[in-house]
């Protein structure tokens, strides 16, 4: 149950290895209320180091592992089944995704389709799932990592950019029909996050950490806010990139991507 | 059997503190077998009333919400002994209008009329005279309890006390209550005679307390928290008891309820409704009022019961985010968390709208209930204020410590593992409980939020 200063007992996490998701669990965990963690993964082996770490870290918690492969979209409704199967879901946080670092946006058709089958349609399709879940139980909490890049992409990641781009569009126009429902959809736009998946790549402007984006989101949702820009300061520099004429934004992130 | 329509629909609940919004499926049935069927055809119910318990106690999640108001006949009085026999979505605001004028008042009445009996006993509400006559359960003569099973139980303090008293104060948790006699008292007029008077600080408030509840059937304080320094805890304290006939200028009609409070109202309300206005500006108002030396008067059962009433909607001035009220109850013997309680809630910024502080007396055999003798604080706090969870988690931890608990009509934001030390009779309730409904098909979302 969620209670009345927003403190949430049971949370979902799709995409159970990721650092931001799992700093935003912590972070939910700091309320002292959490008693239930759902980590759907892929690869079972990384998750059993998270479950330790978890419940090491919060006595008295029980972290479930799921097994959950993006692609196999025949399997998602049994997944999703599975997680609600014991008591409702508080929180769901959509955290899974593919950044294609090292993907030949240009050549590589099969590369390009993974990413869009990832990052958008399986987020979108197993967002509707819990929706459905949350309609059962009358409330519910569905956080959606979305980017800044859903707002303008680097010429090193526009298709990942457009994947992102189709998910943010798709959560905030669900955040909207959902208004006043007791379901509330939370968009988180992070710029870039210092993790594993960024290690080694140019490093942008307003960067950030997974706990400060988490941070951000845990205060967002008890606000009842569908959108948060992780740093906050990021929101007027996407502004003014989304401003720039064409030429001098070419010029800008040509540089930025070359580092 | 004859089942008639039930109302159908789907819409937004919260508890009074606006946290909490669920969607809920609402039944409303009009008569005694219409619920029957309703709870029958359920996996999971729960019965609500007006929507007075703060937190989430009347509503669950994926299950149906029983509305009950629409069960709110007076099924036989008995003029005699007082005995009334309601269906269970009476509220006691019409329980006042319609035996009132032949002279009989509800025995005990909490700070709004707009509670079901129903709700009255699944609470076990509580009023300015606790400390003469118990709370709402104690004069409860008997009740139906309409059970998981399907079953029709009737209990009361002599058959199957057991389920009557884990019904009194139970939450709603064993079952649906359908009717209940209650034993009304009796008023010789629709007056109270009542004095406000200051108190400096809190000590001062409390001290006199302590004076005053030996003598007067009704006392109660009201505490400015935002008071600071020499004046920390200033109050005013009201206390009076029924206006004697005599006590009446002639030509009144005594048993009028529409009389107007005569003389100097203690508590004067602006009659517009309270958006935007600052707590501090209203607790200056409120005490400005009250003239410095004690005031008497005759008071109407509104102004002296339900003066919060007058203002509709008020727990809306918190805005979105709602409120969070805390109410706490400790022995005599640990009284100094009171100061205390009111310190930390003011520290992080929470300076309360309307602090209310009252003595109980004994408590009764409900395995649940709230009162315990001691000293009472409830305060209200708005949910949205930095750092309130933590301060109220470590409140929690010294209530337990001194023996005293939180009310779960209030609550929204309690802690599980803290309920057993609060209610040592949990296990025996929950025993009780799982007799009476082994599925747990009775079940609120403050039940699955608190584990029990």
């Amino acid at each position: 149950m969620r209670d009345g200063l927003g403190a949430v007992q049971r949370v979902l996490l799709l995409g159970g290895t990721s650092e931001i998701g799992l700093a935003i669990v912590r972070e939910l965990g700091a309320a002292g209320r959490l008693q239930w963690v759902g980590l759907a993964v892929r690869s079972l082996e990384k998750a059993v180091t998270v479950k330790e770490d978890l419940e090491r870290d919060y006595v008295g918690m029980e972290v479930e592992v799921f097994d959950f492969d993006a692609l196999r979209t025949d399997d998602h409704q049994q997944l999703i089944d599975a997680t609600f199967a014991q008591a409702p879901v508080d929180c769901v946080i959509s955290a899974f995704g593919l950044l294609g670092a090292d993907l030949d946006q240009q050549r590589d058709v099969e590369g390009v389709r993974e990413l869009l089958e990832v990052n958008y349609v399986a987020a979108v399709t197993t967002g509707t799932l819990v929706i459905k879940k949350f309609e059962d139980q009358g409330y519910g909490s569905l956080v959606v990592l979305s980017s800044v890049a859903a707002e303008r992409s680097r010429l090193d990641n526009y298709v990942y950019a457009s994947t992102k781009a189709g998910l943010d569009s798709w959560a905030s126009g669900l955040a909207d029909a959902l208004a006043g429902t007791g379901i509330q959809v939370l968009v988180v736009r992070p710029g870039f996050v210092h993790t594993k998946m960024t290690a080694g790549l140019a490093v942008a402007p307003l960067a950030t950490t997974p706990d400060l984006v988490a941070k951000q989101t845990v205060n967002a949702l008890r606000r009842g806010s569908s959108l948060v820009w992780a740093p906050a300061a990021v929101r007027p520099l996407m502004s003014t990139l989304r401003h720039l004429p064409r030429p001098v934004f070419r010029a800008v992130t040509k540089r930025a991507s070359k580092g | 059997m004859q089942v008639s329509i039930v109302g159908r629909s789907r819409k937004v609940v919260t508890g009074w503190g606006k946290t909490s919004p669920i969607r809920a499926n609402i039944a409303r049935p009009e008569s005694v077998d219409s619920a029957v069927f309703v709870v029958s055809e359920a996996d999971r119910v729960v019965g609500r009333g007006l929507g007075r318990s703060y937190g989430d106690a009347a509503q669950v999640s994926g299950g149906q919400v029983i509305d009950m108001t629409g069960l709110n006949r007076i099924l036989e009085f008995d003029a005699d002994s007082g005995i009334v026999n309601v269906e269970a979505g009476t509220s006691i605001e019409h329980l006042i209008e319609t035996l009132v004028p032949q002279s009989w008042f509800v025995p005990v009445t909490p700070g709004t009329r707009f509670v079901t009996v129903g709700g009255a006993i699944g609470s076990d509400v509580h009023g300015k005279n606790h400390h003469r006559v118990a709370s709402f359960g104690s004069h409860v003569r008997e009740l139906t309890l309409l059970t998981g099973s399907g079953e029709v139980v009737t209990a009361s303090p002599e058959l199957n006390a057991d389920v009557f008293w884990a019904t009194v104060g139970g939450m709603g948790l064993t079952g649906l209550i359908l009717t209940a006699k209650v034993a009304m008292r009796p008023v010789e007029t629709a007056m109270m005679v009542a004095t406000t008077e200051r108190a400096k600080n809190l000590d001062a408030v409390m001290t006199r307390m302590i004076e005053l509840d030996p003598v007067n059937p009704y006392t109660v304080a009201w505490i400015d928290c935002v008071a600071r320094g020499a004046r920390f805890g200033r109050g005013l304290i009201t206390y009076g008891d029924h206006a004697r006939l005599n006590q009446i200028p002639a030509g009144w009609e005594p048993l009028d309820v529409d009389l107007p409070s005569a003389g100097t109202v203690p508590i004067d309300l602006p009659s517009l409704s309270l958006n935007r206005v600052t707590i501090a500006a209203f607790n200056e108002l409120w005490f400005r009022k009250v003239p410095k030396r004690p005031t008497r008067g005759l008071v109407s059962f509104a102004d002296f019961f339900h003066p919060l009433d007058m203002i509709g909607d008020w727990n809306r001035i918190y805005g979105r985010a709602g409120f969070i009220q805390y109410q706490f109850v400790v022995p005599d013997s640990r009284a100094d968390l009171i100061r205390i309680a009111i310190e930390r809630i003011t520290d992080v910024g929470g300076s309360a709208f309307l602090t209310v502080l009252k003595r109980f007396g004994s408590g009764n055999s409900g395995h649940l209930s709230f009162p315990i003798e001691g000293w009472t604080l409830a305060l209200d706090v708005p949910a949205r204020l930095a750092g309130l969870g933590r301060v109220l988690d470590e409140l929690d931890q010294q209530v337990v410590q001194a023996g005293g608990r939180v009310y779960l009509s209030k609550d929204s934001r309690m802690r599980p593992d803290v309920l057993p030390a609060m209610y040592p009779r949990l296990d025996e309730w929950r025993e009780v409980r799982q007799r009476l409904d082994p599925n747990e098909k009775f079940t609120s979302n403050l039940a699955l939020r608190l584990g029990i």
